[in-house]
């Protein structure tokens, strides 16, 4: 019993990493109808960014963790929005998504050419060694991993619910000429989206990193991986986003554990198969109808 | 007439000229190198000892007194480009080849130079590469079939444990290594308690871990490539995982140490070659390296250096540039450090390319690699 309570403690804060990114897709399309396979990307240059203030310009964690966070605000956030997303959404969401699949493929070799091909340490921002909760041993990081995931996503919760901004997002999200109609800056709530976007994946760096290691490709997993929870979870409801991610994580470590790790990565995989056939909005999401 | 002897003759001046320029120029060594993609570590430290080994000899003459052009491709650690480039290191007329160092690319590039009866090098450890006739082929390190048994014992007599479980990565490196090591274990009496494959590239442990967690046994054997060795080693630790943490080569090289950080403290390994072996040669060597790449060489780095040695001494012992020749003085030949230093440890070639010498047995301690033993040649060095 408590190797499957770690099982799932251990499953449930992997996937929240996944939440994470997965939360970011949901979010940019609910705003802009924007999916974004360079999304694994997001992840992966925040971590080499964060490497620089932390070895480079030998910062502490904390300050570097709000530097990249800046940094990757300006970068996957409003150029990303300005530089491809804007002269591109018009044309409809294939050129996009072709767009950012092309995005994906150049970052990497970017940061394999400029940077390093080699896989580079990052510490953990979570003290070592384990917890014990009478049989069950729980580690530090997995229980950081939950802690701040589950704050920032709480957060947000509450930023999009309780506040002016947020509610105007949602208007925006729900309806976007009536969000208009109603005097809300439509452009800038959609910006707001693209700068949590890339606040979620410089968390989710920071979290993911001292396992993947910071390396060019570290993000290809992650990257698919949110995709799948998010469609598993509905891609437009940002709780199933949530539901999505931490049920690949629970299930991989389950399979991985109880069956053969050897068929953990397609846990995914298979449970977006039964999704998509069974019930395509998502287990959380909502049918869409659309004129044709 | 007259005219036409004397530009005759002239041509044939000209040509002869040509073919003695060309066997007075530089000679064509290719490397082969996983300098992206999964084997990217192994690969960059391999090519890394390659090019310092050229630019010593290059700057004591070169190789019977012609320079070495030595150029990397790189193969993206992905077999089909790596036979790609061995069939345009082969239209580049390639003296020797080095590499690639992962097995699972060896094994499908070599068809290539060896039709062209190039000798080509390969810092690959599977046991099959040299169990298929190929008299081109040669190691710079221990095949599996050596290795394993060594450590076999070592888990019977010093760790004492009576069942191993098995972290293993699934390609051609991770399959040999593990079928070698199961039946050396079964040879020594030990039960394989768990037996869990994982993917190249793999980067979340969880899940391997907690499986060998849950076997029980009194160890853990760990075979992956470097970087996943340094992501099993760092779940391991994240997981509490308290018992022998036994690999090879690749669980405590430099850069897995550098990789897993405290993670990697504790863990033990058989290896090949390390820089923190006491004999002189290889303190040379590691003094040489760490001047000229500002970082530790791991053992992969020696066996780029180490190789290109073996190259010059057996070139200089045939006397020509003769791919043919070549290969068939490496098998059954003996280089000795006295010697040729840059061979880093005596060591005797086999008639199949496999090669033996003295290894050791390390302790990552303190986040540095300690020899805790030096294991004789399986066979005495003749």
């Amino acid at each position: 019993m408590a190797d499957l309570l770690q099982i799932i403690v251990s499953g449930t804060a992997v996937g929240a990493i996944y939440a994470l990114c997965a939360l970011g897709f949901t979010l940019l399309w609910q705003a802009s109808g924007t999916i974004n396979f360079a999304q694994g990307e997001f992840v992966m240059v925040p971590a080499f960014v964060m490497l620089f203030f932390l070895h480079t310009a030998g910062l502490p964690l904390w300050l570097a963790f709000l530097l990249t966070c800046l940094v990757a605000m300006v970068l996957l956030g409003y150029t990303f929005k300005r530089a491809l997303v804007d002269p591109l959404i018009r044309h409809g969401v294939i050129p996009l998504v072709i767009a950012t699949l092309g995005l994906s493929i150049g970052v990497k070799q970017l940061v394999k050419a400029g940077v390093t091909a080699q896989a580079q340490p990052f510490d953990s921002p979570f003290p070592d060694g384990l917890l014990a909760l009478g049989g069950l041993k729980v580690s530090y990081a997995d229980l950081g991993t939950l802690l701040l995931a589950g704050l920032i996503v709480v957060g947000l919760q509450l930023f999009l619910n309780r506040t002016v901004t947020g509610r105007a997002m949602q208007a925006v999200a729900q309806n976007t000429d009536a969000a208009k109609v109603l005097g809300i800056n439509v452009q800038r709530m959609v910006l707001y989206t693209f700068l949590i976007n890339a606040i979620l994946a410089v968390v989710a760096a920071l979290l993911v990193t001292p396992t993947y290691l910071a390396k060019f490709d570290m993000g290809e997993s992650i990257g698919l991986k949110a995709f799948y929870a998010a469609i598993i979870g509905g891609f437009n409801q940002t709780r199933g986003a949530l539901l999505g991610g931490v049920l690949v994580g629970v299930l991989e470590n389950l399979v991985g554990a109880y069956i053969s790790p050897a068929y953990k990565e397609g846990v995914a995989l298979m449970l977006f198969l039964v999704v998509i056939i069974f019930r395509p909005e998502g287990l959380l999401g909502r049918s869409e109808e659309r004129k044709v | 007439m007259v005219k036409f002897k004397w530009v005759a003759a002239g041509l044939m001046g000209l040509s002869l000229a040509g073919t003695a320029l060309a066997q007075q120029g530089p000679v064509i060594i290719v490397g082969l190198m996983e300098l992206s993609g999964t084997g990217a570590t192994a690969g960059t430290n391999f090519d890394n000892g390659v090019k310092l080994a050229v630019k010593e000899i290059n700057a004591a003459g070169g190789i019977l007194g012609r320079k070495i052009e030595y150029t990397t491709m790189d193969t993206q650690s992905a077999p089909q480009t790596a036979k790609a480039l061995a069939q345009k290191a082969v239209d580049q007329s390639a003296y020797v080849v080095m590499g690639p160092v992962f097995s699972g690319s060896f094994i499908v590039s070599m068809a290539e130079t060896k039709r062209a009866e190039i000798p080509n090098f390969t810092g690959g450890e599977a046991a099959n590469i040299t169990q298929q006739g190929n008299p081109y082929v040669f190691r710079t390190s221990f095949t599996q079939s050596t290795a394993m048994p060594k450590l076999a014992r070592y888990i019977k007599d010093t760790v004492k444990a009576k069942s191993v479980a098995m972290i293993w990565v699934n390609n051609d490196f991770g399959k040999g290594g593990r079928d070698s090591m199961a039946k050396a274990l079964e040879a020594q009496g030990i039960k394989v308690a768990a037996d869990i494959s994982t993917d190249p590239g793999q980067v979340d442990f969880s899940a391997a871990v907690l499986k060998a967690k849950q076997s029980n046994a009194d160890a853990l054997f760990v075979y992956t490539n470097e970087e996943e060795s340094a992501r099993a080693l760092r779940e391991l630790k994240k997981q509490g995982y308290d018992k022998p943490i036994i690999g090879e080569t690749t669980l405590t090289g430099q850069k897995v140490i550098e990789l897993a950080g405290d993670a990697a403290n504790g863990a033990v390994a058989h290896v090949g070659l390390t820089v923190d072996a006491p004999q002189p040669a290889i303190k040379a060597f590691d003094e040489k390296f760490q001047k000229e790449y500002k970082y530790k060489s791991d053992h992969n780095g020696m066996k780029g250096y180490s190789g290109m040695y073996v190259v010059k001494a057996i070139t200089e012992k045939i006397g020509k540039f003769d791919g043919k020749a070549f290969a068939k003085a490496m098998h059954g030949a003996t280089i000795r450090v006295k010697d040729v230093p840059g061979v880093l440890l005596d060591v005797h070639f086999d008639d199949n390319g496999d090669l033996d010498r003295e290894s050791f047995l390390v302790k990552v301690v303190g986040g540095k690699q300690v020899v805790t033993a030096t294991l004789p040649p399986v066979q005495p060095i003749p």
